[in-house]
């Protein structure tokens, strides 16, 4: 099957008398706007879904890429002087924008979330820390991890690869999952308007042979149905993505803890993808019924 | 106009028509009779390309109707005005707009041809019955509905299938003349009946050929008729 322009134009140009041709069909017409408000409401949360996931990829990509953390763990009397080697290395390191060991009270603020607020870190045999800021361009981290053995032994480098990955590959499956969902959905619509469609169609067989009887072609035929089912589905869709829209603002506002599964909002491209949903409902169903129109009136002749 | 070559048609396993030759002029009156389930609605479907001929040939105005694409056999179908037996109708539209069909279908505006609708309802007496829908017709009115809506487009050819089946004689009376007249006006009319008191009626009005179908095959009826 193609799709000529100028064919979908003439089948959707408004003509109440072709229009009139086919008797309304109450059940089929509330399934088939149903079926795409349904659709249209679910699909506008898996773009959103998508659309979030992707966000959540970014960020962390961008975050943990900038930054790495050294680790040393050296009996007391060794750990400053360690610090000091490493900080040395850490400042001559092209790559390296910062290096800064980290102070008991910002060790204490990191474990805080599990301990609270009041432990006596001093008092615990914690490796000391040093947190590592990055250019633009990156460093070499096994040319560092050899010149670190050698000046600073204690000192174990993490540039977060090891844990980074597999969190932005979920985030990223996520947001392929969402539009795994959308297209699912897509698909579900033609289906499902396909099935209306064929109903209406099978049931109006007397309205075709009469339509026939009377010098009608194929194209005219088809037009009553395919118009009517295309939009169905356009208003069906339209009202699905504006209740869709409406119930992602209902989501409560987005707060450190909660944030990755709140922050639902659509932004940017967001809108645009969660926008052409109610068009591409109404060309789904155009695409679904005209098929459904041609088998059948083949079937018919 | 019309022209069948050796037209045999078969359904599910047996020859329902064969051997069938027959030419149909312009301008002419034809009656197609034999008894029921001889096959004459059959014979009228090839004639107007609702049904495909099993062999033989079909030609409607010179073309094979075997040759054809659907959208060609709808084409063709405008300059054939045909009348069911049971009309067929779409039963949610008025009677005006059933009559009107054949010119929407074709592109044209009805509204550009609201005078001649005026005027073609007049023709069948259907006047006072414009805005009803078909199911509140009696029989008579149905016809007359069928007849206008098959004239509207000013077809070269009427076929009409038992069209006084479900009706009194003096209504069949009324219908066989607006057959006359159209057929006065040049139209080539073939009507399948087995009304022989319709042909007898006719041919006081006009020149008719009449043909039977008997055991299948195609015959031209006797002095009898």
């Amino acid at each position: 099957m193609t799709l000529n322009p100028r064919a979908m134009a003439k089948m959707l140009q408004f003509d109440e008398k072709a229009d009139r041709v086919v008797p309304p069909t109450g059940f089929t017409a509330r399934l088939t706007v149903f079926s795409a408000f349904a659709m249209a409401f679910l699909a506008v949360f898996a773009l959103a879904l998508s659309s979030a996931a992707g966000r959540v990829a970014d960020r962390w990509g961008d975050e943990l890429a900038q930054s790495s953390t050294l680790r040393i763990s050296a009996p007391a009397g060794e750990a400053a002087t360690q610090t000091e080697a490493a900080l040395r290395v850490l400042r001559t390191t092209p790559g390296i924008e910062e290096a800064r060991a980290l102070s008991l009270d910002q060790q204490r603020a990191l474990l805080s979330p599990w301990f609270g607020a009041t432990l006596p870190v001093e008092d615990l045999p914690l490796p000391q820390l040093i947190d590592i800021t990055e250019s633009d361009e990156g460093y070499d981290a096994a040319g560092l991890r050899l010149r670190l053995s050698a000046e600073a032994p204690a000192a174990v480098l993490d540039d977060h690869a090891r844990w980074r990955r597999p969190l932005i590959d979920a985030a990223a499956r996520l947001r392929l999952l969402g539009w795994a969902s959308t297209l699912l959905i897509a698909l579900a619509t033609a289906a499902m308007v396909t099935l209306a469609a064929n109903a209406a169609l099978a049931a109006n067989a007397q309205v075709i042979a009469v339509l026939r009887l009377v010098g009608a072609k194929d194209t005219y035929i088809a037009s009553a149905f395919v118009r009517r089912f295309a939009l169905r589905a356009l208003t069906g869709a339209a009202f699905g993505t504006f209740f869709g829209i409406a119930s992602l603002f209902l989501i409560p506002a987005q707060d450190d803890a909660t944030g990755f599964l709140t922050d639902l909002r659509l932004q940017g491209w967001g809108w645009v993808w969660v926008m052409l949903i109610p068009p591409l409902s109404g060309l789904v169903a155009f695409i679904a019924t005209q098929y459904a129109a041609r088998r059948v009136l083949g079937e018919l002749a | 106009m019309i022209e069948l070559e050796n037209v045999a048609y078969s359904y599910g396993g047996g020859e329902l028509l064969t051997d069938m030759t027959l030419s149909v002029p312009p301008g002419s009156f034809h009656f197609l009779t034999g008894p029921s389930g001889s096959g004459k609605t059959t014979f009228l479907k090839l004639c107007y390309g609702a049904l495909q001929a099993t062999s033989g040939h079909v030609r409607l105005f010179d073309r094979d109707v075997r040759g054809l694409s659907r959208d060609d056999v709808a084409l063709m179908r405008r300059k054939i005005g045909v009348v069911h037996q049971d009309c067929q109708f779409l039963d949610h539209l008025p009677v005006t707009e059933n009559v009107a069909l054949p010119l929407a279908v074709s592109g044209q505006d009805v509204a550009d041809n609201e005078a001649d609708l005026k005027e073609l309802m007049a023709w069948v007496g259907l006047t006072a019955r414009a805005d009803a829908v078909p199911p509140e017709l009696s029989g008579g009115e149905r016809q007359r509905a069928a007849l206008a809506r098959a004239v509207i487009m000013s077809p070269d050819v009427i076929l009409a299938d038992e069209p006084t089946g479900n009706i009194d004689w003096d209504m069949s009376q009324r219908l066989l003349m607006l057959l006359v007249e159209l057929n006065r006006m040049g139209k080539t009319v073939l009507v399948a009946t087995h009304d022989l008191g319709l042909i007898r009626a006719a041919k006081a009005q006009v020149q008719t050929r009449v043909l039977r179908i008997s055991n299948r095959r195609l015959q031209v009826a006797g002095a009898d008729l």
